[in-house]
C-alpha cells in the first residue's frame, strides 16, 4: 500500500503539508464542535458535525503517517467512543419513558435562542456526533490501511 | 430560476462524462463534481442543513473511492459491450421517461407545495420543542424513530466493513484458504 | 420542466449500472442515482421565494420552505455514504480474490 507514503524513509507527506496541517487541524476540530453544539439554533446538527470531526482526524493521519495518528486516537478508543455514543442515544430515549412515552422531551425547554434550550436535542446531537465520527474514522482505518496482496487465484 | 437550470445542466454534463470516460480516476473525480453541484443546488433551494452535510459527505465518499482506484488502472480490453444490456437499458429509460411525464402532471406545480403536515410544524414547533432550527426539531423530536433507525444502519455498515476487511486467518498469499 | 431534467439524471445513473462492466463504474452509477433522488425530494418541497426553515430573532417569517422533505433527505444522505463505504470494501476484497474488476469474470460461487 505505499500509495500514501512518500519515497523517503520518513512517513507522511512533505514538510509543507505537515506545517499547514499543524495549523489547521485544530481549527477544523473546533469548527466541528461548534456545528454540533449549535445544532438546534443554526443549520448543522449531529451528522454534519460528526463527519467534520472524523475528517479532521483523517487529515491528521494522511499528513503525518499511520503510527503518529494512531497514537492520538487508537482503534480501541474509536470503538469505545462509538459504543458510548450509541448507548447514550438509547439511554436518552428510554429515559423519556419516565415522562410518558418513548423519546419524550423531558428536560425543560428554556428560552429560545439560548445555547441551553430545547430539551433533549443538544444531548442527542452530541451522542450522534460521537457515534458517527468514531464510526467513520474506524471505517477509514480499516479500508485505507490494510495491506494489499493480490492473489492470482483460481481462474 | 435560471441558475437552477444551469446548475442541473452542469450536473448532467458531469454525469455523462463520469459514465463514458475510460480512465477510472477521472470518472471518480467527475462524480465529485456532480456532488459539489448538488451541494450548491441545495443552497439555492434554501436548505442550508443539507448543503453542509452533502459537502462533507461528498468529500469522505471521494476519499474512499479514490482509495479503491489508485494504482489499479487496469486497461479494460477493447471489446464491444454486450448488445442485450444496451437494448434493455434504452428500453427501460424510454419507458420510464414516458410514464414519468404523465405522472409528473399530477404533482403540484413547481414552487407551490401542498404543506398539510408542515403547517403543524410551523405553528407548534417552537412552542413544543423549544428549538429554532425546525429541521433539527423534526429529526430529533417529532420523528426521532427515523434517526434511531439511521443510527442503526450506520452502525451495521461499520460492522460490515470491519468484517469484510478482516485479516484473521490469512496465511501466505497463493495458498488456498478456507474462510468462514 | 425541471423535474424531467432531474429524472434524466436518474436515467443516466441507471444506464451506467446496467451497461458497464467495471465494478467502479457501477459504484459511480449508484452514486449518481442517489444524488438524483435526493434532489428530486427537495425540488418537490420548494416554495417560490420561500426562506430557509430557521426562525430568526427579530423577524416573523411568513413563507418558509417545507422542512419535512429536508429531514428525510438528511437521513438519506448519510445512509448513502454508509452503503458506498460497504460496497467499496466488497469491491476491494473482490479485487484481491480475482485480480480484476471485471464483473463478467467474477462468476464463481466458492462454497
Amino acid at each position: 500500500m505505499s500509495g500514501k507514503l512518500s519515497d523517503s524513509n520518513k512517513p507522511g507527506m512533505t514538510l509543507i503539508v505537515k506545517t499547514i496541517t499543524r495549523l489547521t487541524v485544530g481549527l477544523i476540530f473546533l469548527y466541528g464542535i461548534y456545528i454540533v453544539m449549535h445544532g438546534h439554533l443554526s443549520p448543522g446538527g449531529g451528522f454534519a458535525g460528526g463527519v467534520i470531526i472524523a475528517l479532521s482526524f483523517i487529515h491528521f493521519m494522511l499528513a503525518f503517517g499511520k503510527d503518529l495518528a494512531l497514537k492520538k486516537l487508537s482503534s480501541g478508543a474509536a470503538s469505545l467512543f462509538e459504543n458510548f455514543g450509541a448507548l447514550m442515544f438509547l439511554t436518552i430515549a428510554f429515559l423519556g419513558l419516565t415522562g410518558g412515552y418513548f423519546f419524550f422531551n423531558f428536560i425543560s425547554k428554556g428560552r429560545p435562542f439560548n445555547l441551553f434550550s430545547a430539551g433533549i436535542i443538544p444531548l442527542c446531537n452530541v451522542a450522534i456526533c460521537l457515534k458517527v465520527g468514531a464510526g467513520l474514522f474506524a471505517v477509514f482505518v480499516a479500508l485505507i490501511l490494510t495491506e494489499i496482496t493480490t492473489k492470482r487465484s483460481d481462474r | 430560476m435560471i441558475e437552477l437550470y444551469i446548475l442541473l445542466l452542469f450536473m448532467i454534463l458531469a454525469a455523462i462524462i463520469a459514465v463514458e470516460i475510460r480512465d477510472l480516476l477521472s470518472s471518480v473525480i467527475a462524480v465529485g463534481a456532480v456532488g459539489l453541484g448538488l451541494s450548491v443546488a441545495f443552497l439555492i433551494l434554501k436548505a442550508p442543513d443539507l448543503a453542509i452535510t452533502q459537502l462533507v459527505v461528498e468529500i469522505l465518499c471521494l476519499i474512499i473511492l479514490i482509495r479503491a482506484t489508485i494504482r489499479r488502472d487496469i486497461p479494460m480490453p477493447n471489446r464491444k459491450e454486450e448488445v442485450i444490456g444496451l437494448i434493455m437499458a434504452v428500453l427501460f429509460v424510454g419507458g420510464f421517461l414516458f410514464f414519468a411525464y404523465f405522472a409528473l402532471k399530477n404533482l403540484p406545480p413547481f414552487g407551490h407545495p401542498i404543506m398539510k403536515v408542515s403547517q403543524n410544524y410551523f405553528s407548534e414547533g417552537l412552542r413544543k420543542t423549544g428549538a429554532t432550527n425546525l429541521v433539527a426539531s423534526v429529526i430529533l423530536d417529532f420523528r426521532a424513530y427515523d434517526t434511531l433507525g439511521e443510527a442503526t444502519v450506520l452502525f451495521t455498515a461499520v460492522i460490515g466493513v470491519l468484517t469484510v476487511v478482516r485479516r484473521i486467518g490469512r496465511k501466505k498469499p497463493g495458498e488456498d484458504i478456507k474462510e468462514d | 420542466m425541471i423535474y424531467l431534467m432531474c429524472l434524466f439524471l436518474f436515467c443516466i445513473g441507471v444506464y451506467c449500472i446496467l451497461v458497464k462492466r467495471n465494478i467502479i463504474k457501477i459504484i459511480v452509477g449508484i452514486g449518481i442515482v442517489e444524488y438524483a433522488i435526493n434532489l428530486f425530494f427537495i425540488l418537490v418541497g420548494y416554495r417560490l421565494r420561500g426562506r430557509a426553515p430557521i426562525l430568526a430573532q427579530d423577524q416573523v417569517i411568513q413563507n418558509m420552505v417545507d422542512p419535512l422533505p429536508q429531514a428525510l433527505v438528511l437521513t438519506a444522505i448519510v445512509i448513502g455514504l454508509a452503503v458506498t463505504a460497504l460496497i467499496v470494501a466488497i469491491a476491494i476484497r473482490l479485487y484481491e480474490r480475482y485480480g480484476t474488476f471485471d464483473v463478467t469474470k467474477i462468476r464463481r460461487l466458492r462454497g
